[in-house]
C-alpha cells in the first residue's frame, strides 16, 4: 500500500522532497496577496457580521417547537412593542431564533411570554439572552488583551527554548498570517462573529504556535551542528526538517480537524447557531490554515531570516565548494 | 544496556499510574458516599438550564474604575440579596476584576431581578420604637382601638407621630427570627422621607425607624481601631470611626443634638443598609466635628466588617446588566447530548484514522486517549466537588478539541520512533531514543498549550474561561498519560514478538518504514537480517554524492533511469542526522 509510512520514508531520507524553503518567494507572495485581500475585504464590506454580543440587543431561542412559522415570532414581538423590527430565523430543525434591538427588562419578559404562547411551547423551552451595549466592547478588549499577553509570553518562551529570537519572529509571522487570513475569511463569508468564535480564534493562534514548535524542534535538531557540516546548506537542512515532519503535520492536522469537524457538523446541522458551531467553525478554518502556514510561511521565514548570517553564508560557501569538488571528481569517473 | 531494568521501570510506572487512578477514584467515591460529590460532573447553566447575569458594578461618583475591595463588597451585597430572596444554589463570582457573575437555577422572577440590580443604599435613621425580633403572638397584639394614633404632623424625624396604626401593626407582625421574613422586609424599600420597620439580624432586634436623616453618601470614610483612653492608652476595646463630609457633619450634629436629649430607644439611631439595620448605636454625646465613634461589643472582626460596610456606603454601588441569559433546560439538555455525540463521533474518527495510519500501534493511541479521558473525567468530577467547577458547553467543546491535541503527542512520539527505525535501530533502542527526542518536543509544545490556556483563563470573560480551563486540564492530563502510560507501554510492547519483530500490522515494520534501503539496484531486495553493504566503489560514492546535489526532479529522473537500467549503486543515499 502506498501508505503515508512509505511516503514518510521518502520524505525522511530526502528521496522525496518538497521545496518549502526554496520557493519561499512564491509562498510569501501568495501570503501577501491573501493578507491584502483579508484587509481590503472588511474595509470594503464595512467590517464583520457581528453577533448580538457585540451589537447589544435581545435574543430568544425557542427549542423543540412544532411551529417554525416566522410570522408567529414577528407578531409575538410586535404585539409587545409595535415599533420593533425582529429578525426571526429558523436556525435548525424545530429551533427558532428571534433577535431584536435592546429591550428593557420588562419588555424582555413580555416578549418571552408572547413567544411561549405564539410557538405553543413550555416556559423551559425558551432561552433568552440580553446583552448590554458595552458587553461586546468588554469581550473584545479582553480578547485583545489575551492575545497581546499570550503572544508576548509565547515569543519570550520560544526565544528562550530555541535560543534564538529569529525562531520566535518566524513562528509569530506564521501566526500573524493565520490571524489575518482567518479574519479575512470571516468577513468574506459573512460568518457571524460571536464570543465563541473569538474563543476559537484565540485557540487557533495557540494551535498555530503549537504546530510550529513541533516543526521547529526538528529544525533545531537538524541544524544543531550546521557549522561543522558541509552536507547541506542551512536552508536545505530547514527544508529537510519540514519534509521530515510533514507526515506528522498531516497526521496532526487530520486528527485535530476530525473532532472539530464532527462538532461543526453536529453544531451546524442539528443545533444551528450557537456556541458549538461558532467555536468549531473558527477552529476548523484556523487549524487548516495554521498547519499550512507553519510549513509554507514560518519555516521558510526562519531560513530566510538566518541565511544571511555571516557564519551561515560561509557554511553555504563550504557546501558549494565541496559539491563543486565532488562534481568534478565524479565527472572524471563517470562517463 | 540493562534491558530488564527498563522493563521493570516501565512496569513500575504503570503501577504508579494505577495507584494515581485508585487514589482519585477512591477520593471521588468517598465524596459520593458522604453525599458531598456526585459521579457525574457538575454542569454549568448553559447545559443545565438557568439564568446567568453578568453585572458591571457602577460606583456613583467613584469614576470608572472599581477597586478590588469594592468589587468584593459588591459580591457580598449581591450574595446577601440573592440568598435573602430564597433562591437556592445561586452562585456569585467575580470575573476579570470587573464584573460580577450571578448564576441562578431556573428563571428568577421580576422581583429578584430588580433586587439584584438595585443600588445598595446606606442611610442613617432615628429609632422610634424597638423590641425583641420575634413576632408578637396574634392574641397578645395591641387591640385596634389602643393603637398609637398620630395626633399631629410629625415635626422632625424622631417625632412619634410618624407611627401610624398600620405601621405599628406591621411592626408587631414582623418576625425577625424568620430569614424569609427578613428578606421580604429587605425587598421593600421604604422611601427616604417615610418611616419603616426593619430587623437587625446581628442582635435579633426589630425597630420602627423614622425617615432618613443622613444618607450614606455623606460619609467621607470609615475606619476601625482600638479605643484610646484619655492618656492614650489602649482600652482593649474595638471601635468603629466614621468621618462625615461637610454636609454630613452639619446634619449629624443636628441629629445628635436632638437624639442626645431623648431617652430610651429614641436615643438610638440605626445604620440601615439595603433595608436591614447593621448597627443601632445609642447617642452618648453631641458630635459637632462629624467624627462619631461607635463602641460596643465589637471584636476586631466585626469592627472591620462594619467599617467596611460604612466605607462602602459612602460609595453606593449599582449594577448594570451587561448580559443576561436565560437558558431553557430543553436547550441545555439538547446541547449536552449533541456535544457528547459530537465528541464520540470525533473520537471514533480519530480512532479509525490512527488504526489506518499506525495499524496495531493505533490501539496504543486509542488506549492512551481512553486513559487521558478517564483522568480528565476524574479531575473534572473532583474539581466539581472541591472547587465547584462546572462544565459548560464551551468546556465540552474544549474537551473535544483536546482529543486532537492529545493524540498529537502520540503522533510526535510514534513518528520519532519510526525515524529511529529508519536509521536502522532495533525497536527497543528506537523507542528509547525516539522518546528522548519526542519528550523535548512534547514538553515544549504542551507548554505553548498550557500558556495559552492560562492566559485565556485569567484574561477572558464569559464563556471563554470554561473552554480555557478544559484545554489546560487536558494538556496536563496529556502530559501525565504520555509519561505514565504511553511511554511505558511502548517500552513493554517493544519487547513483544509482534512489535519487536516488526509484524506487518504492527505499524513499526522496519521494512515498510524503509529502515535500510530495500532497493539497492540490480533488482535485489535486501533482507532485513542481511548486513548493510559497507563497501562502496568509488563510482557508487560519486554517484551518491552527485545525487545529493541534484534537484528533486533530477533525482527522480535519475532514479527512474537507474531502475530501468539496473545499474548497481545506490539510488539515493540514506541521509540521517
Amino acid at each position: 500500500m502506498p501508505s503515508l509510512a512509505t511516503f514518510g520514508n521518502d520524505l525522511y531520507t530526502g528521496k522525496r522532497s518538497y521545496p518549502f524553503v526554496q520557493k519561499y518567494k512564491l509562498w510569501f507572495l501568495i501570503a501577501a496577496i491573501a493578507i491584502l485581500i483579508s484587509i481590503i475585504v472588511p474595509v470594503v464590506k464595512g467590517g464583520f457580521n457581528l453577533g448580538i454580543d457585540f451589537r447589544g440587543g435581545s435574543e430568544f431561542t425557542v427549542s423543540a417547537t412544532e411551529n417554525t412559522d416566522i410570522s408567529r415570532g414577528e407578531d409575538a414581538v410586535t404585539s409587545v412593542e409595535p415599533g420593533l423590527v425582529p429578525q426571526v430565523t429558523n436556525i435548525a430543525p424545530n429551533t427558532m431564533r428571534i433577535q431584536t434591538e435592546q429591550l428593557s427588562d420588562d419588555q424582555t419578559l413580555a416578549v418571552r411570554d408572547a413567544l411561549i404562547e405564539a410557538y405553543e411551547v413550555e416556559a423551559d423551552q425558551v432561552t433568552s439572552t440580553f446583552v448590554g451595549p458595552t458587553w461586546g466592547q468588554d469581550v473584545t478588549r479582553q480578547a485583545i488583551w489575551g492575545l497581546v499577553v499570550f503572544v508576548a509570553l509565547a515569543a519570550v518562551m520560544m526565544a528562550i527554548y530555541f535560543r534564538t529570537w529569529k525562531m520566535s519572529v518566524a513562528a509569530l509571522s506564521g501566526m500573524t498570517v493565520v490571524l489575518i487570513v482567518t479574519a479575512g475569511l470571516y468577513s468574506l463569508s459573512d460568518f457571524e462573529v460571536t464570543p465563541s468564535a473569538i474563543i476559537g480564534f484565540l485557540t487557533v493562534l495557540s494551535y498555530s504556535l503549537y504546530d510550529t514548535v513541533v516543526v521547529f524542534d526538528k529544525v533545531r535538531e537538524n541544524t544543531e551542528n550546521i557549522d561543522k557540516s558541509t552536507k547541506r546548506t542551512f536552508s536545505e537542512e530547514v527544508n529537510l526538517a519540514v519534509n521530515q515532519t510533514l507526515v506528522r503535520s498531516i497526521n496532526t492536522s487530520v486528527v485535530g480537524v476530525l473532532p472539530v469537524a464532527s462538532i461543526l457538523f453536529i453544531g451546524a446541522m442539528l443545533l444551528g447557531a450557537g456556541t458549538l458551531r461558532d467555536l468549531s467553525l473558527s477552529l476548523f478554518i484556523g487549524i487548516i490554515i495554521g498547519t499550512v502556514t507553519t510549513v509554507f510561511i514560518a519555516a521558510p521565514m526562519y531560513a530566510w531570516l538566518r541565511a544571511k548570517e555571516p557564519a551561515l553564508v560561509r557554511q553555504a560557501k563550504r557546501v558549494e565548494a565541496r559539491r563543486r569538488h565532488e562534481s568534478a571528481e565524479s565527472d572524471e569517473v563517470t562517463v | 544496556m540493562a534491558r530488564s531494568g527498563h522493563t521493570t521501570a516501565a512496569k513500575r510506572t504503570l503501577v504508579w499510574l494505577g495507584v494515581l487512578f485508585a487514589v482519585l477514584t477512591a477520593a471521588l467515591a468517598g465524596g459520593v458516599m458522604s453525599n458531598q460529590a456526585t459521579w457525574a460532573p457538575k454542569l454549568a447553566l448553559d447545559l443545565e438550564g438557568g439564568t446567568q447575569m453578568i453585572l458591571a458594578p457602577q460606583v456613583q461618583g467613584g469614576g470608572d474604575q472599581i477597586s478590588a475591595e469594592q468589587l468584593t463588597q459588591a459580591v457580598e451585597i449581591i450574595r446577601q440579596r440573592v440568598d435573602g430572596s430564597g433562591v437556592a444554589e445561586a452562585e456569585i463570582s467575580t470575573q476579570s476584576g470587573r464584573n460580577v457573575v450571578v448564576s441562578l437555577p431556573g428563571v428568577p422572577d421580576a422581583k429578584t431581578r430588580e433586587l439584584i440590580q438595585a443600588s445598595a443604599a446606606m442611610e442613617f435613621r432615628p429609632v422610634l420604637a424597638g423590641s425583641q425580633g420575634a413576632a408578637v403572638p396574634e392574641e397578645s397584639r395591641t387591640p385596634e382601638e389602643e393603637l398609637p394614633e398620630p395626633t399631629a404632623e410629625p415635626t422632625n424625624a424622631s417625632d412619634l407621630n410618624w407611627i401610624t396604626p398600620e405601621l405599628y401593626q406591621k411592626f408587631e407582625a414582623l418576625d425577625c427570627t424568620d430569614p424569609a421574613a427578613v428578606a421580604a422586609a429587605t425587598e421593600e424599600r421604604a422611601p427616604a422621607d417615610q418611616p419603616m420597620v426593619a430587623c437587625e439580624p446581628d442582635t435579633g432586634m426589630k425597630y420602627i425607624l423614622g425617615p432618613v436623616e443622613v444618607p450614606g453618601t455623606n460619609i467621607a470614610t470609615a475606619s476601625f481601631g482600638q479605643v484610646r483612653g484619655t492618656q492614650g492608652q489602649s482600652l482593649n476595646q474595638w471601635a468603629v470611626n466614621i468621618e462625615f463630609n461637610e454636609e454630613g457633619t452639619q446634619t449629624f450634629k443636628e441629629v445628635t443634638e436632638r437624639l442626645f436629649g431623648m431617652s430610651g430607644v429614641q436615643n438610638q439611631f440605626a445604620i440601615v443598609l439595603d433595608g436591614t439595620v447593621i448597627s443601632a448605636p445609642t447617642t452618648n454625646a453631641v458630635i459637632p466635628d462629624g467624627k462619631p465613634q461607635i463602641t460596643g461589643n465589637f471584636t476586631e472582626e466585626s469592627a472591620r466588617a462594619l467599617s467596611e460596610q460604612l466605607k462602602y456606603g459612602a460609595l453606593p454601588i449599582s449594577f448594570e446588566i451587561q448580559s443576561e441569559m436565560q437558558i431553557s433546560a430543553t436547550l441545555g439538555d439538547e446541547q449536552l447530548r449533541m456535544g457528547i455525540i459530537a465528541g464520540l463521533i470525533g473520537l471514533a474518527l480519530v480512532a479509525v484514522y490512527s488504526l489506518f495510519q499506525y495499524r496495531m500501534l493505533g490501539f496504543v493511541t486509542i488506549a492512551s486517549l481512553v486513559v487521558a479521558g478517564f483522568l480528565t473525567y476524574l479531575a473534572i468530577a473532583l474539581l466539581g466537588w472541591t472547587e465547584n467547577y462546572r462544565l459548560s458547553l464551551a468546556g465540552v467543546a474544549g474537551l473535544i478539541v483536546a482529543i486532537g491535541q492529545t493524540a498529537d503527542s502520540f503522533i510526535v512520539y510514534f513518528e520519532r520512533i519510526r525515524d529511529e527505525l529508519r536509521d536502522g535501530r532495533g525497536l527497543v533502542s528506537a523507542v528509547d531514543n525516539g522518546w528522548k527526542r519526542a519528550q523535548r518536543t512534547v514538553l515544549a509544545s504542551k507548554a505553548v498549550n498550557l500558556l495559552a490556556a492560562l492566559v485565556l483563563y485569567f484574561v477572558a470573560v464569559g464563556n471563554v474561561r470554561g473552554f480555557a480551563f478544559t484545554l489546560g486540564l487536558t494538556a496536563l492530563a496529556d502530559l501525565a498519560v504520555v509519561y505514565l502510560f504511553t511511554h511505558p507501554v511502548m517500552q513493554l510492547l517493544a519487547r513483544t514478538k509482534f512489535f519487536g519483530e516488526g509484524h506487518r500490522f504492527s505499524g513499526l515494520d522496519p521494512k515498510l518504514l524503509g529502515a535500510v534501503p530495500l532497493y539497492r539496484g540490480a533488482g535485489r531486495i535486501r533482507q532485513p537480517g542481511e548486513a548493510q553493504p559497507k563497501v562502496r566503489t568509488k563510482n557508487a560514492k560519486a554517484a551518491a554524492e552527485a545525487s545529493r546535489r541534484q534537484t528533486i526532479a533530477e533525482r527522480r529522473a535519475a532514479a527512474e533511469k537507474e531502475r530501468s537500467a539496473s545499474v548497481p549503486g545506490r539510488g539515493s543515499d540514506k541521509e540521517s542526522n
